[in-house]
């Protein structure tokens, strides 16, 4: 069979150690140039030893110990929120129409790069927000926006709302992918003809199962939530900010002996992460106890909460699709808005002054973008398809070891490794600019790609190959002749999807580029400190429109080269 | 041996130093030309960006260099990013070749051996320097000594909305009783920035008992001497815009606030800011400015270049350009930026005085007489201190 032909296919046994040298190497060395100064290495007084001063420094700060519980505290909330939201509704929707609906209006949602979706959130809820607008003052009675203190709260709602909203359609579509993985209909039916009611069947039988499929994307959105600085600049309080702020604020500070804390505040912001994921999975484990305790009781009741639960699930998907998309449509209101003032709903005058402004310029890092982008998810590509070759070849799939490695570029906190990073890439002098920032974007693109290829890849019906092998045909035949053409559709989703990832990327282009690559999602993120929302409204439109284009290739692309091939579309 | 080794040594360094040595500007010209100059600027606001883009333009059709607008949010972030380069050993080729810097930067990177200069005095166009009567051989007491070139002029005003404030407050005091009287409708940027923190010593000039103390570097006197500015926040935080617990990051912020009618009154440091807003539909057709009556702060924006810059004749092109008159001119336009000019009507020819005389500055900008007596800044010390004092008594908010 086709696995006796791996044995001379030993080059294939390179690829994978090279994905992973691509992705630890850099996270490696980040955590090393974290890790020195943070006990008083690499100082530039040019004395050395070891130092406790930067932990001195660091816990001394005003405000450190609230930034830490915030980190915390908001991380944790948007994560159990989102996840629970996202089992009720896949248990009290799932298969229905309504549910089909909103998976269609969430999916483009998950490409939004996360600045641009923080961005849209603050123009819908600020007290001078569109809502307000929309309803002031036939509603609410105001002609000047209310004295509330919604966006940047110091208790960080704001903050979890848009991590919610974020995150809840990537664990929608992370479930979705696994649910045909697990067997629910089997499942349910094996429980409701024992007389379990829908619901607690679902939540019983299914919910495990699911559950064990998307544990690591939790994990991935858990760390993400505490550490992320792109949405918490936005939403986030500042007063004092979370502790990934704190973080990058003290990495760009003048004063230099700020290296130091900020580098002892990214490993507490590591330790904290790796914690916080521990207790979660002790959590699991008395869930699952309690589970278990439920099922030996026997009790069959449908859940009487049946309807809340739904509500709940329902609301919350709203909410994000609402307020996202409510976000979206503000923008490019207000890219076009000539004079518009509180309650107006709509601008009194509209024009073509702020794209003829930015248009231009946004039109050059636009192709920055997109270049970067490309570059990171081809290279990402190549890896990945060599990747799930090798397994071919090799006759062996990625272990739960090779999973962890795959995840931990998403897993590890970006502030915990990223600065590290930068000092030492300064360490070897030439680099600056495009190289470094592509390396950078690789390190996230790949996991993605990988996640989005090796189902369908691993799905395709092997028979084809022994049948191209009976004809004569070699394996790289087989590759290049039958796997890959039929699997464009997939490849393509997984292009799109990588580079959106690359494309809304914010603090690796930030910390790898010396500031001399800008991209869409820096530019947006530096004009929200201005706070002028015509100009952030261009930018987060262009911004926007460059994450999707891709996907709607991925869709148009195999309709037009299949349009004879009906069959390889599902394919 | 030991001689002539320095003396080679010597040798080798001027060399290196021939193409960016200011006074022989011929050759400065010469090395600029084909150069990428990396502006690291401040980018939150848009008339900035757009004047940047057009100096990038004159000075590609000059001189053939090219210039890259590098966007930050705070200038610290350029500042850190020579100060890693140095950790690093990278001394030369650095990515910083010119940075739009203010008095706290400049005296830390100064201070540091960060700067490259002197060079600013041997530039050209330094010859219509208003040296006399703008303070542009100080940044925040701190001599320049030609380690940064001026190109703009700054004073405090204060901007609002004629329509809804018709008798806006002109002193702490009068500050004080109408916040208290119209809770909600005042803030500030949140200090660090830059603008909150000249908030903080504007109003610390007015209260301090003798604010003389504040052109020496802060001491014993520190608690003595800022008491009553604390005094004056205890009373006024709990009535600023969301009780004092979030605050706008940038000066340019409170423009939004102010359109969008959340608060009445902003700080600026450009007395042209309101004009080119309400051209940008940004502020509503009745803002206008104002000053305090005891005068407001006032200081000019440089340029400096970074030690290692990699391309310094670069960088010292573009500083010179932003010194000649047609810059200048532009700078003050008020529809494009309404910055102030460092230049002294004097001692330009006098088609460039008259155009600067022929300028109209526009419906809320304050012309040269009303803005009144610009105050000096004081000593960075200070301001360093209560930045530090500010954020451990209100930056945590419960």
């Amino acid at each position: 069979m086709l696995r006796n032909k791996t044995n001379n296919g030993g080059g294939w046994g390179l690829i994978p150690l090279i994905t992973i040298a691509v992705l630890l190497g850099p996270i490696a060395a980040g955590l090393l140039g974290t890790l020195l100064p943070a006990f008083g290495g690499m100082r530039l007084t040019g004395e050395s030893g070891f130092s406790l001063t930067p932990w001195a420094m660091f816990l001394s700060e005003p405000g450190i110990e609230m930034s830490i519980w915030l980190s915390v505290k908001t991380g944790v909330i948007s994560t159990a929120i989102a996840l629970l939201g996202c089992i009720l509704l896949i248990a009290g929707w799932h298969g229905t129409r309504v549910f089909k609906a909103l998976e269609r209006v969430l999916s483009p949602l998950l490409a939004m790069p996360h600045a641009a979706a923080a961005l849209g959130l603050a123009f819908m809820i600020a007290p001078s927000g569109w809502a307000s607008r929309l309803l002031s003052p036939w509603a609410t009675g105001w002609e000047r926006p209310p004295d509330l203190l919604i966006v940047q709260d110091p208790q960080g709602i704001a903050l979890i709302a848009g991590l919610i909203a974020k995150e809840l359609p990537f664990l929608l579509l992370m479930s979705l992918a696994a649910l045909p993985q697990i067997g629910v209909r089997g499942r349910m039916q094996v429980a409701q003809s024992l007389g379990y009611g829908k619901t607690r069947a679902w939540l019983l039988l299914v919910l495990p199962a699911l559950y064990g499929q998307i544990r690591l994307p939790v994990y991935a959105v858990l760390a993400y939530a505490m550490s992320n600085v792109d949405v918490a600049m936005v939403l986030g309080p500042t007063t004092p900010p979370t502790l990934s702020v704190f973080i990058l604020q003290w990495m760009t500070d003048p004063d230099l002996a700020l290296r130091a804390p900020a580098a002892a505040a990214a490993l507490t912001q590591l330790a904290l992460v790796a914690a916080t994921i521990l207790i979660w999975f002790s959590g699991e484990r008395a869930f699952a106890w309690l589970r278990n305790r439920s099922v030996n009781k026997g009790a069959r009741a449908a859940g009487t909460r049946d309807s809340v639960s739904r509500l709940f699930g329902l609301s919350l998907a709203s909410f994000a699709a609402i307020t996202i998309i409510g976000g979206l449509i503000s923008q490019a209101i207000w890219s076009f808005a000539g004079r518009w003032r509180f309650p107006e709903a709509l601008p009194s005058s509209f024009g073509l002054r702020s794209w003829s402004r930015h248009g231009w310029e946004a039109l050059d890092v636009t192709l920055v973008t997109l270049g970067l982008a490309i570059a990171a998810t081809l290279i990402a590509l190549v890896l990945v398809l060599g990747c799930l070759e090798a397994e071919v070849r090799r006759g062996q799939n990625l272990g739960r070891g090779g999973m962890i490695i795959l995840y931990l570029p998403l897993i590890l906190p970006q502030i915990a490794f990223l600065p590290g990073l930068q000092i030492l890439l300064l360490q070897f002098g030439a680099a600056q600019g495009f190289t470094p920032v592509l390396i950078s974007h690789v390190i996230f693109v790949l996991p993605y790609v990988f996640l989005a290829l090796a189902g369908p890849f691993r799905a395709w019906d092997a028979r084809i190959g022994t049948i191209a092998a009976t004809m004569g045909s070699s394996a790289d035949g087989v590759l290049w002749r039958l796997r890959l053409p039929m699997l464009l559709a997939p490849i393509l989703t997984a292009v799109a999807i990588g580079m959106a990832v690359s494309i809304g990327q914010f603090l690796p282009t930030l910390m790898t580029s010396g500031g001399r690559v800008a991209t869409l999602t820096t530019e947006a993120l530096a004009l929200s400190s201005g706070g002028d929302r015509r100009a952030i409204g261009v930018w987060t439109l262009v911004l926007t429109a460059n994450a999707w284009w891709p996907f709607a290739a991925a869709l148009i692309i195999p309709r037009l080269v299949f349009r004879n091939r009906k069959g390889l579309l599902h394919g | 041996m030991k001689h002539l080794l320095a003396a080679g040594s010597l040798v080798l360094a001027s060399a290196a130093f021939a193409d960016t040595d200011p006074s022989d500007w011929d050759s400065v010209l010469k090395a600029a030309n084909g150069e990428t100059v990396y502006w690291n600027a401040w980018g939150g606001s848009t008339t900035t960006n757009d004047f940047i883009a057009w100096v990038g333009d004159r000075v590609k059709e000059d001189h053939g260099v090219t210039l890259e607008h590098v966007k930050l949010t705070d200038t610290a972030d350029a500042v850190g990013r020579v100060v890693a380069e140095q950790a690093a050993g990278k001394d030369e080729g650095g990515a910083v070749d010119m940075i739009w810097i203010n008095g706290a930067n400049f005296n830390a990177m100064k201070e540091a051996d960060l700067l490259f200069g002197p060079f600013a005095e041997s530039l050209p166009n330094w010859q219509y320097v208003d040296v006399a009567g703008k303070t542009v051989t100080t940044d925040f007491t701190v001599p320049t000594d030609g380690y940064e070139s001026p190109w703009a002029m700054a004073q405090v005003v204060f901007i609002y909305d004629s329509e809804t404030l018709p008798e806006p407050p002109k002193s702490a005091d009068a500050l004080q009783e109408w916040i208290a009287a119209n809770p909600g409708r005042f803030t500030f940027p949140q200090p660090p920035d830059f603008l909150g923190s000249t908030f903080l010593k504007q109003m610390l000039i007015e209260l301090a008992p003798d604010a003389t103390a504040l052109q020496a570097p802060a001491g014993d006197n520190y608690a003595e001497v800022t008491a009553p500015l604390w005094a004056w926040l205890e009373t006024a935080t709990p009535n600023l815009w969301r009780s004092g617990k979030a605050y706008p990051q940038t000066g340019p912020r409170q423009l939004q606030l102010i359109n969008d009618g959340e608060v009445d009154l902003a700080i600026s440091f450009s007395p042209g800011e309101a004009t080119a807003a309400i051209a940008n539909e940004q502020l509503p057709e009745s803002a206008r400015t104002y000053v305090l009556d005891g005068g407001t702060l006032g200081n000019a924006s440089f340029v400096a270049i970074p030690y290692n810059a990699n391309a310094k004749a670069g960088a010292m092109v573009v500083a010179n350009f932003l010194l000649s008159p047609e810059a200048q001119l532009r700078a003050q336009t008020p529809d494009i930026l309404g910055y102030g000019t460092v230049l002294d009507m004097a001692a330009l020819p006098a088609a460039d005085a008259d155009a600067f005389a022929n300028l109209d500055l526009g419906i809320a900008t304050l012309p040269p007489a009303e803005l009144g007596k610009a105050l000096p800044e004081p000593h960075p010390s200070w301001m360093t201190q209560i930045q530090a004092d500010w954020t451990e008594r209100y930056g945590v908010a419960q």
